[in-house]
């Protein structure tokens, strides 16, 4: 991983640089170049000011509902002084200056769009205030420390003021400060107040452009016929029918795959449909759920690479006053973001176009250089709006195809893909099984962890040079790194190798390991006779992050207090992601039928300074009900060596009627700016299973929950 | 060829009577805010209004309507009481199941403005948001309700 930059590298490395990765008229410009005004005041490729006192901030994160579109241009705005309601965002082409400070790449995901820029956007905007600042000094003769910046003019002592658009051709002439100051919190206007989001009128009147509604002329639609198991093969393909649909252009061998070009999307669809092919079995002809569980149970006992080894937990275990054990099993889930996979790309002899609902910027940019042979800079990246992302939309398979399509067939390809090929082409949520032993001491002190676990690496594929000593940190993510302090742990992690692809689901590994942590703490806190809260507490900093966000926690769901007869409450905290967030379920079970009802989820969360409060209590309520639907119901089903589950009605996602009450309560907190968007999905689910255990004594051994088990004879 | 009348618009259309008239409106006449999301009539993306009731376009024949008032989200006027709670309660994060949403509140509130929570929740049930936007299309269903209750259901 990259070093975090310094203030000073940044403006030296890019400071300076002029949006010439900006795409002036947002996503339907199809040309790449400078905004043609001189008068405009562009001290980074972030930002640009008109004359007319428009300011433009340009986008490289992608808006995927989470609001970060309106909450990167609130931090720039709010240092700058601007005048919000001059204020609009676009959306950049993939471009260097858009990468992530840490990580060297521009990607949407780990909640990183603005806890890896704080620094930089509110540099770039300081330096730029500093600049208009400056600028108005000498028209005036002044000193510009005695000036301020506000509502979009610079402001004379006396009262004198000039507008920001009357300053550019000056502002720009000005060296760009090295070390602006930054303003003090106490003075922000825009950070932290209530502002509504800036994509969501055109949202609601339905003329927002996502990938999957985006044309460009010339463009034909492709579908693609995918291998239905693991590693299959065409052995055989009659094209005569698939030719014959009315719209359809061409039958086309894509690797392993083979693609029908047409007209119209439907013609596609039709002409898919239409072709016969006789695939070969694959590498895991036996595939099925059955065999995996099977495979799973052979994975965890071998033997793994140790991902922590504190203390000596095996001694530790072997003094126990009292010992625990239990066994934890989770499934392969699908992201199935609403609106499915797709790309369009425009193949030219030494140009390359690309629109795509991205995650992956520079993912999408390096593939389509491999495939093309062209050097990146000959690659244009447009970021569409995106019907979802959740993790998924890091992959880059529909590019290739996109990409590959439109070599082959010399004109713009958009391919769509069906949701059909989504449930059964998807990059999983991995499965996992976990076996924990832990020990408490006489006083009912918690003195050993041994934790095993078998999962497939999300890594090793994704990003190889994250693996550190063979373990990939978000298979054991959450348990090696647990909030508790604990003298005695053992984490050791087998990496399941199998043919199914994983990949990032929002939150990642703390979408289960959580779980098995949060309830068998639980389970520990009721041998150890404590609440389950005291017990946490105990083990946690005194005044830390989680402490604290536990503390909110336990005031605001009024932990310790009466539950409602015949409900039962249950609580779980994690730290990920930059973050701590909790929550309390309060639940009942019908024994009759294993039916569980939620009530009510109460989220307390410390993300540090919380810029746009009303996108964090979006996120932590869609996150709650994402985080239901996958503790209820989700899971992808195998049979004949690939993927059964084909579409919604196999899996059923939670809807209107199953959503509970959800209370979002931010910490007003002094620490560090954490990550918001996967922070609602970690401690839903564990909260929930110890709600059902407070209510009804059953202790859930994985997810989705087996209402057999709730049921009473 | 054939003829569909689409946001009080005659519009001629040169396909087969057989298309799913979700793909029409989408590619042939340019309406995207009518969303392609499982082709199966399950997840609710694609929902217009046909003569005022919520309909899943991915799943009826674009031949089967053509003398009907088909009404995309496009064509709902922007003052419509659904629309602006819609916004008063920033409902929408990726917006690609709203158009679906914001149709199906609007058959249902328009024949039952009175309903209750529980009701409109029923109604509601079988559009799928993966975000989670549920608590909040709850309350902006509430706030139009209260709106189109006061002008007698009509909006």
């Amino acid at each position: 991983m990259k070093k975090e930059m310094t203030r000073r590298t940044f403006i030296k490395s890019t400071g300076l640089m002029i949006a010439a990765c900006a795409a002036p008229g947002g996503l339907v410009n199809v040309s790449l170049g400078l905004a043609g005004n001189a008068a405009t005041f562009k001290p980074h490729a972030f930002l640009e000011i008109a004359a007319d006192d428009t300011i433009t901030v340009w986008v490289g994160q992608t808006e995927l509902g989470q609001g970060t579109h309106t909450g990167i241009a609130m931090i720039l705005a709010d240092e700058l002084g601007a005048d919000w309601n001059h204020v609009q965002v676009k959306q950049a082409l993939a471009g260097k200056p858009f990468s992530d400070p840490l990580w060297n790449m521009q990607f949407t995901g780990g909640s990183t769009s603005l806890r890896h820029r704080w620094d930089l956007f509110r540099n770039v905007a300081a330096s730029a205030r500093e600049m208009l600042i400056e600028a108005a000094a000498r028209e005036w003769g002044a000193k510009a420390v005695e000036c301020r910046a506000e509502n979009s003019k610079v402001v004379h002592p006396d009262g004198r003021s000039m507008r920001f658009g009357q300053l550019c051709q000056k502002a720009s002439a000005l060296p760009v400060p090295q070390e602006p100051p930054l303003k003090d919190p106490k003075d922000y206007r825009i950070i932290g107040s209530k502002k509504a989001r800036l994509d969501i009128p055109d949202k609601v009147a339905g003329r927002t452009k996502f990938g999957i509604d985006f044309t460009v002329p010339n463009m034909i639609i492709a579908a693609v016929a995918r291998p239905p198991a693991y590693a299959a093969r065409p052995l055989f393909v009659d094209k005569k029918a698939a030719r014959a649909v009315p719209g359809v252009l061409a039958v086309v061998p894509l690797g392993d795959k083979v693609a029908v070009c047409a007209k119209t999307t439907y013609a596609a669809l039709q002409g898919r449909d239409a072709l016969d092919i006789k695939w070969s079995g694959g590498t895991h002809p036996d595939l099925n759920d059955e065999n995996l569980d099977k495979w799973y149970d052979e994975f965890l006992a071998k033997t793994g690479a140790i991902a922590e080894a504190k203390g000596d937990a095996k001694k530790a275990l072997s003094q126990a006053a009292k010992t625990l054990e239990a066994r934890y099993k989770f499934p392969y889930i699908a992201h199935a973001t609403l609106e499915p996979m797709n790309c369009t790309a425009h193949v030219e002899k030494d140009r390359v176009r690309i629109w795509a609902p991205t995650q992956g910027q520079t993912n999408t940019l390096m593939t389509a250089a491999k495939i093309t042979g062209l050097p990146p800079d000959k690659i244009e990246v447009m970021t569409t709006y995106c019907g979802g992302g959740f993790g998924r939309r890091n992959e880059v398979s529909v590019v290739i195809d996109a990409v590959s399509l439109s070599m082959q067939m010399k004109r713009p390809v958009k391919v769509v893909w069906t949701r059909e090929d989504d449930f059964k082409h998807d990059f999983y949520r991995p499965a996992s099984v976990s076996h924990i032993q832990a020990g408490l001491d006489s006083s009912g002190n918690l003195i050993a962890w041994i934790h095993k676990l078998a999962t497939p690496s999300i890594m090793s594929r994704v990003f190889p040079d994250f693996l550190k000593d063979g373990v990939d940190g978000t298979s054991v993510e959450g348990i090696n790194n647990m909030d508790y302090e604990l003298s005695n742990r053992l984490v050791e992690c087998v990496n399941v190798d199998l043919p199914i692809p994983v990949g990032f689901w929002r939150s990642v590994g703390n979408t289960f390991n959580p779980f098995a942590v949060e309830t068998f703490m639980d389970e520990l806190a009721a041998a150890a006779g404590k609440d389950p809260v005291d017990f946490r507490m105990s083990m946690l900093p005194k005044g830390s992050r989680p402490f604290r966000t536990l503390q909110l926690l336990a005031e605001k769901s009024g932990w310790g207090g009466a539950v409602p007869a015949g409900r039962g409450r249950g609580i779980a905290l994690r730290t990920c992601f930059g973050s701590t967030a909790g929550h309390v379920a309060e639940v009942s079970v019908n024994q009759k039928t294993g039916g569980v009802t939620v009530h009510k989820v109460i989220c307390a969360v410390d993300c540090g300074p919380a810029v746009y409060p009303d996108a964090i209590n979006a996120q932590m309520e869609g996150g709650a009900v994402m985080a239901l639907s996958a503790a209820f119901y989700e899971r992808i089903r195998f049979a004949n060596g690939g993927v059964k589950t084909a579409n919604f009605d196999e899996y059923p996602v939670l809807t209107m009627t199953q959503v509970p009450e959800i209370e979002v309560h931010i910490a007003r907190s002094r620490h560090k700016i954490g990550g918001i968007g996967e922070l609602g999905i970690p401690t839903v689910a564990p909260a929930v299973a110890n709600a059902i255990a407070n209510a009804v004594g059953v202790r859930l051994r994985g997810l989705p929950i087996d209402r057999k088990q709730l049921k009473k004879a | 060829m054939f003829s569909l009348k689409v946001n009080g618009k005659k519009y001629n259309v040169d396909a087969s009577t057989e298309t799913p008239l979700m793909w029409i409106l989408r590619e042939q006449l340019g309406f995207t805010g009518v969303k392609y999301g499982c082709g199966i009539g399950e997840c609710g993306s694609c929902t217009v209004l046909i003569d005022g009731e919520a309909t899943r376009s991915c799943t009826i024949d674009a031949g089967s309507v053509k003398g009907s008032e088909i009404l995309t989200i496009e064509g709902m006027p922007e003052d419509h009481p659904l629309k602006q709670a819609w916004i008063a309660e920033q409902v929408p994060q990726c917006g690609y199941c709203q158009p679906g949403m914001i149709l199906q509140a609007a058959d249902f509130l328009t024949r039952d403005p009175n309903a209750s929570d529980e009701e409109m929740a029923e109604a509601m049930d079988d559009v799928v948001c993966r975000c989670g936007t549920h608590p909040r299309v709850m309350k902006a269903m509430k706030k139009a309700a209260n709106q189109m209750k006061a002008k007698g259901g009509a909006a």
